[in-house]
């Protein structure tokens, strides 16, 4: 049995009095691609804001990557190694292509303020460095030719893809994927699919990813947890969550 | 409503984030250099220099100052006053008691106390977002005020408010007249602005833009948002601070706390909208603007009106009008004088760019 | 103790005419989402022109139903015409934009009207009354029982009318607020009109206090803080705030201004807010939005 990366024990979560979360355990192996679907309201978006430090779980515990991750902040989470994209991408309008990748680089960097105000070589040799990286992710992602444009006017489709770039570029350990697809077309939705799965083979991360398309979903994943209603209904690889009767109650026999 | 939608519109701002400078842009920079270096001195006279020079360099400043705060990392801030008027009292200060400190390093101590006193006053941002932050930016506003006020020592226990300002000179050369303020203004105002320019095409820059445009966001990619949120107030505050003692020094010639009243801090605000926020040159179209425009009222309101209107008619006319204008850059035009001027090179140079002006669709 | 008593019961009187400003706030706040910077400025201009009306001979009653008239046209227009544009927009973008309007106000008032300082006399007296033991003027009485009895009024109007209880639909969720049928519109500009409203009374309970003049624009910087302590969306917040504000800047100016050398009251407020903004976000009653991500 290949260890886990991650491991949810117990997890609750609560607003105001409503259950988000009610106990729940799953666990994420090294390298593997898990898929968290359920209905709306579910909970899925709870479990990543949670990992992120986004959100406070109000009971269990998180082991990842051999340490309890107890009540971290967000920056935390992003120094231990847990990378994310954003159901609606989120990224900063205000600038480029590439500076949005690279601030995903931000958290290594180690200029000071003088450093920066007066182009000192350190400055600059980090600059060089990152820039490198960038334009290796941007080239992996096939957003070379957006490089420079404000982020803001691409479509949709590919502001999804400089998200993900955005989060790769930092070499997470875990990395979680909040409907990388969502309002996607087909042919959008393959090439999305194409990355995940090759920044899985090539660069070994390890994904968690929230998805509302069941195709792509059991195509995609190498496991698949099931919620509903802040529950685990189901837990396994894709072919059996398929045909698990309690999944189809809850998720899959309910029209779209 | 996504977490993008941060103190500021997302939609703000392209003109920064273009990669480093095209050659149209280098070339306008450097013209406005030589314009400013050589050609002023030959032309202007006294008028100019106190009237329109000086105060457009020094508001430029402070406006940059704002700008790196609010416009660059989004942390809203309603006392640029304040860190002028903490760089105007700590260059009295270093003057007046570290006199072996050359002027020009007894400015930089100026900029760096506001600076700190900025980052003090940023501590808050850790905390709370976006428009709450008016609330310690004013307070900072109001104590400072009055701490110059109530504590003596500040103004080396004068007894008139307004303290003459020390004469000005370096390495043995007077810098007292016009011509010689302006100098002074204008070089400082050039190495600041240069520092500036470095600093928002660094990973510091990218940082505050990318708190500003989503600090949820930003948060949880690793972004150390409090790092950017606190170098935005020291940097912004410093900025101001340097403009607080030109203020003080090169254009009033007496330092006065009232000259740094909350009006001073609407003032820079406005000189963001209007110029463009999130834009060093916003900083300066912005000052140009609210520099020139009570003068051209009052010479438009002299020859219109003959001599009907007094000069606090005059004021209250010229405030009905800054209204209007900031609400109309508010909804027409959020990114400001520097965005309409993009445009307008844009089309320009399109329009040279195409033989056949009738081919146009 | 009986002088502790008086300063705290002066401070009391003039936190209920915080209050009442404060709730003008409360009211735009739900409604268009913006902390109004231009509320001052609409006191000054009330005060402004209910004075220059009765100084050009009209009766009392007839002023101030002119005033109320302009009042209620000028709030619907700067509904309509700044703040509308901007829906969806940031918060200190509105800010931004009042601040703008209250330079247009200002301006336009003064501009159009007498700038000097005008004697209000709404024929209130000023006598120092015995309160038990301690001595408090009538005229900050009669003030502050008006100001009371109207944020009681408002409060009770946004409890129990449809217009309240819609406007606190649209306060948590303007979307799901349109979806079942709230009309918008007619909503804002009724809201909009009960804040000119406000600054009407407002602007005459002070004007005759202080003199109809620019210092009644300052009452916005005395809101700010009040806001922040009972918190941006709470009518009960906005009245405990007026009253610990009211309070603490009085006994602050008595107790703490000799040891710090006087008028401490100029940024006591805010360092009261700031203490607020840090231990509790919200403000008293308040509450905190959930993030979503």
């Amino acid at each position: 049995m290949p260890e886990p990366l991650l491991d949810v024990l117990d997890v609750s979560l609560s607003f105001r009095g409503l259950k988000a979360l009610d106990a729940l355990s799953f666990s994420v192996t090294r390298g593997e691609i898990c898929a968290l679907i359920g209905p709306n309201g579910a909970g899925k978006s709870s479990v990543l804001n949670i990992l992120n430090g986004v959100y406070r779980a109000d009971g269990g515990a998180i082991v990842f990557d051999g340490g309890r991750l107890g009540q971290i902040r967000p920056v935390t989470a992003a120094r231990r190694g847990i990378g994310r994209t954003f159901q609606h991408a989120a990224l900063f309008g205000g600038l480029s292509v590439r500076d949005n990748v690279l601030a995903g680089l931000s958290r290594k960097s180690r200029t000071t303020l003088l450093d920066d105000a007066l182009g000192l070589p350190r400055a600059r040799a980090e600059t060089r460095g990152c820039l490198a990286a960038a334009d290796e992710i941007l080239g992996f992602l096939d957003l070379a030719p957006h490089r420079d444009r404000l982020v803001s006017t691409l479509p949709y489709g590919l502001q999804k893809r400089v998200d993900l770039g955005r989060a790769l570029i930092a070499k997470p350990k875990l990395l979680l994927l909040d409907e990388p697809m969502a309002g996607m077309n087909g042919e959008e939705k393959r090439a999305m699919a194409r990355f995940i799965r090759s920044a899985r083979d090539t660069l070994g991360t390890t994904i968690v990813l929230i998805e509302h398309d069941i195709g792509v979903v059991l195509g995609l994943s190498d496991h698949v947890v099931v919620l509903d209603y802040g529950r685990k209904v189901g837990d396994g690889p894709p072919s059996q969550v398929r045909s698990d009767p309690a999944v189809i109650a809850a998720y899959l026999g309910k029209p779209q | 409503m996504p977490p993008a939608a941060a103190a500021l519109d997302g939609r703000a701002l392209a003109a920064t984030s273009t990669p480093a400078g095209s050659p149209i842009r280098a070339a306008g920079i450097l013209a406005a250099l030589a314009i400013a270096a050589v050609a002023v001195p030959v032309v202007a006279d006294d008028y100019w220099y106190n009237a329109i020079l000086i105060p457009f360099l020094i508001m430029a400043l402070a406006g940059l100052g704002l700008n790196l705060t609010m416009g660059f990392a989004g942390q809203a801030s309603l006392g640029t006053g304040a860190f002028m008027a903490v760089g105007a009292y700590a260059t009295y200060n270093l003057l007046l008691r570290v006199p072996v400190l050359p002027l020009p390093f007894s400015l930089l101590g100026g900029g760096l106390i506001a600076g700190l006193v900025g980052l003090v006053v940023g501590l808050p941002s850790l905390r709370i977002r976006g428009f709450y932050l008016v609330a310690p930016t004013l307070a900072a506003q109001f104590l400072i005020a009055w701490t110059f006020n109530q504590v003596g020592w500040f103004s080396n226990y004068a007894t008139s408010s307004a303290i003459s300002a020390p004469h000005l000179a370096l390495l043995g050369r007077d810098l007292s007249s016009p011509a010689g303020r302006y100098a002074l203004t204008l070089a400082s105002v050039v190495v600041v602005t240069a520092v500036a320019w470095r600093l928002v095409r660094s990973r510091t820059g990218r940082d505050w833009r990318a708190v500003r445009d989503g600090e949820t966001a930003a948060a949880i990619i690793g972004v150390p948002v409090s790092r950017a949120k606190l170098s935005a107030f020291f940097v912004g505050a410093a900025v101001s601070g340097v403009a607080g003692a030109l203020w003080a020094f090169a254009y009033l010639g007496t330092v006065d706390a009232r000259s740094f009243d909350l009006d001073r801090s609407f003032q820079a605000m406005f000189i963001i909208i209007v110029g463009g926020l999130g834009s060093l040159s916003g900083s300066f179209l912005g000052a140009a603007f609210i520099v020139l425009t009570p003068i051209l009222l009052s010479h438009l309101s002299g020859t219109i009106l003959g001599t009907g209107l007094d000069g606090g008619q005059i004021a209250n006319l010229q405030r009905v009008v800054f209204g209007a204008l900031i609400i109309g850059f508010l909804i027409k035009e959020p990114n400001g004088l520097a965005a309409l001027l993009g445009s307008l090179v844009d089309r320009l140079r399109r329009l040279a760019h195409r033989p056949d002006p009738l081919g146009e669709d | 103790m009986s002088f502790f008593l008086e300063t705290l019961v002066g401070g009391v009187l003039a936190g209920v005419m915080y209050a009442l400003v404060a709730i003008g706030f409360v009211l735009i706040y739900k409604a268009s989402g913006v902390f109004n910077f231009a509320q001052g400025s609409m006191v000054l201009c009330a005060a402004l022109t209910f004075v220059t009306l009765t100084e050009k001979g009209l009766p009392f009653w007839l002023a101030g139903l002119v005033t109320l008239a302009i009042m209620v046209t000028l709030a619907v227009a700067v509904e309509r015409v700044v703040l509308r544009p901007l829906v969806n927009r940031s918060q200190v973008t509105l800010f931004m934009a009042t601040l703008g309007l209250s330079y247009i106000i200002e301006g336009g008032s003064q501009f159009l009207m007498d700038a000097r300082v005008h004697e209000l006399d709404l024929g209130i007296a000023d006598l120092p009354v015995a309160l038990g033991p301690i001595q408090v003027s009538s005229f900050d009485l009669v003030a502050a029982a008006s100001a009371g009895a109207l944020v009681l009024g408002l409060a009770l109007f946004f409890e129990r009318t449809r217009v309240g209880k819609s406007l606190r639909a649209v306060a948590d969720d303007p979307q799901a607020a349109l979806s079942v049928g709230i009309r918008l519109p007619a909503l804002w500009a009724a809201v909009w009109a009960v804040a000119g409203f406000v600054a009407l009374v407002a602007g005459l309970l002070w004007g005759a206090r202080q003199g109809v003049q620019f210092s009644l624009t300052f009452v916005v910087l005395k809101a700010l803080p009040v806001l922040i302590i009972g918190g941006f969306t709470s009518i009960t917040g906005a009245i405990a705030g007026g009253l610990i504000v009211g309070a603490g800047d009085a006994l602050a100016e008595i107790y703490l201004g000799p040891l710090l050398g006087g008028s401490v009251s100029t940024w006591f407020a805010y360092g009261l807010a700031v203490a607020f903004l840090l231990v509790r976000p919200a403000g008293l009653f308040g509450e905190r939005p959930i993030e979503r991500v």
